[in-house]
């Protein structure tokens, strides 16, 4: 069968680094990291997290004009990041009631359950995507994604797919996740925290570092509204590891496979592929599952990096944020450096970038792997 | 939207209740779903001792599926069965409890077996791992059950040969109300 064809056409991301695409690609060509000393939450003293700053957040907030009005209503920290990522990308395109709206995160609004009064439905997830979704004017329902920590470059196969088998034209995507007190405490009672920075691939590596962005793309797939250098989504697969739900797979077996699909899709060979955007947790595992397949694959000469040593593990946001990064990278034919990594610490070895260079990227990878045995690719190339 | 692609089998558990193509097939009275759990994996067979060790929404989904893959699965051959379920909640049945057992700073006992049902798609990893299912699986939430979407995802699988069959439906569960709803399309 004959699908037609997808592209990503516009981006913007949320981070500590920066409030637009540019601000956080000249942070990252200076080697920035948005991974600060943070202390007293909870009962951790202190914690390694790339958190925005409240009042910075609420300067820029306060002075951006929305299509709607904003001083009547009230906002959380995590609904003020995903307005702004999505802001510019609606001001460029018309939603009709053929647009789907894409949602990705895995844990919304959880800080409002702190607060006993607060009605639950807060924290729902639909809740929250409604909220936004009818502020911006979507008609169709929001399709609200949260398949843990792949749920970023799910929601981008996801809108692919939806719009190839003709239920959409085009689709807004909208992805983000904030530092809770929910989630550090659940991260540390699994001994997953870094306690420095973390070192994703390095020999030195000892667990995550969390952090919280936005992150929203918009996809079309009307021909007339393509340019060069726009990006193509060539091919996808999101298969589990059927093995552990908190662990991956030894022999990356779900990574694999799905990397297996989108090549198969895309109907390229696997020399054609120039860069690897991937997970990279920096624990122990999911670092050495990630080599692994990598290698079985015969991708292990590929320039690889991990984006969690600038903005930690922003789990939901995390895959479209660093897809966001990936597009940038090749657009600019220019590979960033995986911040923390010095010596090879996996057992079978990959490409990890170790500088910021010049690399002519056409086809790119992005990966993510996560609770439940989940994993995604993504094959995008980039038109000329 | 045409499709080449039906229902074959489906199952509803609801108020103790179980349905297989909508002939009722078990039924408890006045238990908790824990209880009418627990009677569901006696009745039915099942020796898989994880079982107890799950949260609610994965033992809702888990009993569901039970019902539709015992005979759809091959021992030893690919099953290529793709995984798509919804709900409204997602894990918030679990956050919830999580949230309780970091409330109190005096009383701090956040539990990694919580925290990992703090997420809806493990219930979706369960069900991959009992049945050895290495496929396309994807956890949405709706504020209403949207089978015409589920419907749509799951022929775009197959339609792309990313999957010859298709579990799919809803799986809700928050604080002893819960529906699972689920089919299979092929």
């Amino acid at each position: 069968m004959n699908n037609k064809s997808v592209y990503i056409t516009q981006t913007n991301c949320i981070t500590p680094l920066g409030f637009d695409v540019n601000s956080n690609w000249d942070a990252l060509q200076q080697g920035k990291s948005g991974i600060k000393l943070h202390k007293n939450v909870g009962n951790l003293e202190q914690f390694y997290a790339s958190i925005i700053s409240t009042t910075e957040l609420n300067e820029v907030f306060d002075k951006t004009v929305f299509p709607f009005s904003v001083s009547d209503k009230k906002f959380t920290k995590l609904e003020k990041m995903l307005l702004l990522a999505l802001l510019p990308l609606v001001e460029k395109h018309q939603i009709s009631n053929r647009t789907a709206f894409v949602f990705s995160t895995t844990k919304g609004n959880i800080s409002s359950l702190e607060l006993e009064s607060n009605p639950v439905k807060e924290a729902q997830l639909a809740f929250l995507a409604k909220k936004i979704s009818s502020l911006f004017g979507f008609t169709t329902e929001p399709i609200v994604l949260s398949n843990a920590c792949v749920s970023g470059v799910l929601a981008i196969a996801v809108a692919k797919r939806m719009i190839q088998v003709g239920v959409y034209d085009d689709a807004f995507i909208l992805a983000g996740d904030e530092v809770s007190e929910f989630v550090l405490s659940g991260f540390n009672s699994f001994q997953a925290m870094s306690e420095m920075p973390c070192k994703p691939y390095d020999s030195d590596r000892n667990g995550v570092t969390l952090g919280e962005a936005t992150a929203a793309v918009y996809l079309t797939s009307d021909n007339n509204k393509v340019e060069s250098n726009a990006i193509k989504i060539c091919g996808d697969g999101a298969i589990n590891d059927a093995n552990h739900i908190s662990g991956p797979s030894r022999t990356g077996e779900g990574l694999y496979k799905s990397i297996e699909s989108a090549i198969r899709e895309a109907n390229i060979t696997v020399k054609e592929i120039d860069y690897i955007s991937a997970h990279g947790t920096a624990t122990l595992y999911n670092d050495e599952m990630e080599a692994i397949a990598f290698n079985r694959l015969h991708l292990q000469n590929v320039p690889v990096n991990s984006l969690k040593g600038f903005y930690g593990h922003t789990l939901g946001a995390s895959g479209l944020l660093e897809t966001v990064i990936a597009i940038e990278s090749a657009k600019r034919n220019h590979l960033i450096m995986s911040k923390g990594f010095q010596h090879d610490g996996t057992s079978q070895s990959i490409a990890v970038i170790k500088e910021n260079k010049p690399a002519e990227i056409n086809y790119f990878l992005k990966t993510a792997s996560g609770f439940g045995g989940c994993n995604t690719a993504v094959i995008f190339k980039k038109l000329n | 939207m045409k499709s080449q692609f039906t229902i074959t089998n489906s199952c509803k558990i609801e108020s103790n209740i179980i349905f297989f193509n909508e002939e009722k097939i078990f039924e408890t009275e006045g238990d908790s779903f824990a209880e009418f759990a627990k009677s569901v994996y006696k009745k039915f067979g099942i020796n898989y001792p994880k079982f107890f060790k799950m949260d609610n929404l994965s033992k809702l989904a888990f009993l569901a599926s039970e019902v539709l893959l015992s005979e759809q699965i091959i021992a030893e051959a690919e099953n290529n069965v793709a995984l798509v379920f919804a709900n409204r909640s997602s894990s918030l049945d679990t956050d919830v409890k999580f949230q309780q057992s970091i409330d109190d700073k005096e009383n701090y006992y956040p539990s990694p077996a919580v925290f990992v049902y703090t997420l809806p798609n493990i219930c979706v990893g369960e069900i991959s791992i009992k049945h050895q299912l290495k496929s396309e699986n994807a956890f949405f939430v709706f504020e209403e059950n949207n089978e015409v979407f589920l419907t749509q995802y799951a022929t775009s699988l197959l339609q792309n040969k990313k999957a010859t069959k298709v579990l799919c439906g809803w799986v809700e569960y928050f604080d002893e109300s819960y529906l699972a709803k689920l089919f299979i399309v092929e």
